[in-house]
């Protein structure tokens, strides 16, 4: 299944003032991975993930993210990419079936392909009482899920997740990634930030940025290796050690 | 185009669903209007009266009787001498007494002049001055009657007509001013508002990464209360016409349509705050300040501007109301056509091109 990058980024860098939030980064993303975005808090990795999604303008660099160029064709990314924030991407004074339904809208799609939608993430997600139920009324898991479900109702070829899963007990956690492998059996590619060492185990490659630069990129198995970690957090907390910059 | 309406659609839940904003939002019309036009007159009716009368012969019980009569005074209190006076002024009730001197038929027949006074409550002087003008022109209009009775040769009558407002209806001059301040709070503030909220729930950035076109999110953020704003157009009109009888002598259309015109300004002007805060609470702030304020003091349907310093009158002109105010008097009271609100229509419509640039400069489809 992994045969083309959908993402790659060469010596993306980006400078607010004088301060290099992310500098000169390069990595590749295959189509269908799981790609884990590692970072302690002000490394650059949401600001990473910004310019990718074009909310953001890069200071220089290169980029192209499903086969476009991030700096002349950004209508054509918006098209192919979802994104979840770490804020909550759902509407809390709509019901289940309208967010649903407003997303599939503003991605264009047909009236039927939104009714099909519909039918199938309630479905998927165990929602079938609740559709009708208001956002709000929904416990943070359930959420989560939903906001997920929904980033990719257009079926876009990368999804970007940003912290997906702050504040959920593990549990949770754990539902919220077999979503995530299902999408990527889809052939959705998952790029996702986190602060969760657990989480990323469950990523077929991992990125720790340390400084706004990518220190470590390979799959967690490797890192482990490399760095001599029994686990990712080790891995993590032996590079993040290095930082030089404060929260 | 079925993204823009899906959008569209997406407002109008979130307004449906905060009923207890749609309340204030369609019911502020109403209760503005009611309490415009009822109790913040500035005419007044039945205002009590006591007479102090010294003299009791034919003539002053005539112009008593006159008094009472009109349908301004209720002159049923009477007082015996002057020590009563403050003590009646005390108690607040009776804003005026009418004092008649002694001899006050003798002195009309024979002599030249005969002496009146008028003691009014100051401590209201809007009404003091509303008052004694009516107590005056009653006087004269008796005194006229006496000098037509006795056939003197030389006779001025003076004839005072107020155009388009014969009665000097209060409501003629707040029923333009009210629908001016209502468009400007339901559409400024409630969109400024609409779009802060999606920026403060982390929706924009959602938004953004999507598809859809800032300049369609923005637009597509406006129509509803564009919506709502010709709905309260629609109900002030009604309510003016039918309860507080101010009659619509222009062309509706074209009232409707400078209607209209005010509310995109305000909407341009909502954008722009939102476009400029990421708060909630200072998108309201803002709004009420900076709209709310000198559009009720500067717009001139509380105030007149022809009695401000030169600066505040020249600071009115940037006030959108002023203009709006002043095509709505135009049309409606007078009933004047396009060819005489041309200016002030250009000048709203300026204004709205002006400020809708601005804004959609500041709103950028790239947060950083």
């Amino acid at each position: 299944m992994i045969n083309q990058n959908v993402i790659i980024a060469e010596g993306l860098t980006k400078i607010f003032g004088n301060f290099v939030a992310v500098d000169h980064i390069s990595f590749e993303v295959a189509k269908g991975e799981i790609f884990g975005f590692l970072g302690a808090n002000g490394a650059g990795k949401t600001t990473a993930m910004r310019m990718l999604c074009g909310l953001s303008t890069p200071s220089s660099g290169k980029a192209t993210v499903a086969g476009f160029d991030l700096f002349k064709d950004t209508e054509q990314i918006k098209k192919s990419i979802g994104y979840m924030s770490q804020k909550f991407s759902l509407y809390e004074d709509l019901t289940i079936r309208e967010n649903i339904q407003f997303y599939g809208g503003i991605y264009g799609l047909s009236k039927k392909q939104i009714q099909e939608k519909t039918t199938y993430l309630v479905e998927q997600l165990h929602l079938q009482n609740y559709q009708n139920s208001l956002v709000k009324s929904l416990p943070l898991g359930w959420k989560q899920k939903l906001a997920f479900s929904v980033a990719i109702v257009h079926d876009p070829a990368i999804v970007f997740l940003d912290e997906p899963t702050g504040g959920v007990d593990p549990v949770t956690r754990r539902e919220f990634w077999e979503l995530i492998y299902d999408a990527s059996e889809r052939g959705i590619t998952v790029f996702v930030t986190t602060h969760y060492m657990d989480e990323a185990e469950y990523c077929n490659r991992v990125s720790i940025m340390v400084d706004g630069r990518i220190e470590a990129l390979d799959t967690p198995k490797n890192l482990k290796k490399t760095f001599n970690s029994l686990c990712m957090d080790e891995v993590f907390l032996k590079l993040a050690r290095k930082a030089v910059r404060g929260e | 185009m079925k993204q823009f309406f899906a959008f569209v659609k997406k407002e109008f839940f979130h307004i449906w669903r905060d009923k207890r904003t749609l309340f204030i939002l369609l019911g502020m019309p109403i209760t503005q209007i009611i309490i415009f036009g009822f109790a913040l007159t500035n005419e007044v009716k039945n205002s009590k009266m006591a007479i102090l009368d010294f003299s009791k012969d034919a003539a002053s019980s005539q112009l008593v009787q006159k008094m009472s009569v009109s349908k301004y005074f209720d002159a049923t209190t009477v007082l015996t001498n002057y020590q009563e006076v403050l003590p009646v002024f005390k108690k607040g009730k009776i804003k005026m007494i009418l004092v008649i001197p002694q001899h006050f038929a003798n002195d009309l027949q024979h002599g030249n002049q005969a002496h009146i006074q008028l003691i009014c409550d100051g401590s209201d002087p809007n009404v003091a001055n509303t008052l004694s003008t009516y107590a005056s022109a009653i006087i004269k209009d008796f005194q006229t009657a006496i000098v037509k009775e006795q056939k003197l040769p030389y006779r001025i009558e003076t004839d005072i007509r107020m155009m388009y407002n014969p009665e000097l209806k209060g409501a003629y001059s707040f029923v333009p001013g009210v629908m001016a301040l209502i468009l400007m709070l339901t559409s400024a503030m409630m969109t400024s508002i609409a779009i802060v909220k999606e920026k403060e729930m982390g929706t924009m950035e959602i938004i953004l990464v999507s598809p859809l076109r800032p300049f369609g999110v923005v637009i597509a953020k406006a129509i509803p209360y564009m919506i709502l704003s010709m709905v309260n157009v629609v109900t002030i009109l009604l309510l003016s016409v039918y309860v507080l009888d101010v009659p619509i002598r222009g062309s509706l259309l074209l009232l409707l349509s400078e209607g209209l015109l005010f509310t995109i300004t305000s909407l341009a002007l909502g954008l722009l705050i939102s476009s400029i805060t990421d708060s909630q609470q200072v998108a309201m702030l803002i709004s009420l300040m900076g709209l709310f304020l000198p559009t009720t003091v500067l717009s001139g349907y509380m105030f007149p501007i022809e009695n401000m310093p030169l600066p505040l009158q020249v600071m009115s002109n940037l006030v959108p109301a002023k203009w709006f105010y002043s095509i709505v008097k135009t049309i409606m009271i007078k009933g004047l056509g396009l060819s005489y609100v041309w200016k002030e229509t250009l000048i709203l419509i300026g204004m709205t091109v002006f400020l809708f640039g601005l804004s959609i400069k500041k709103f950028k489809t790239r947060l950083s």
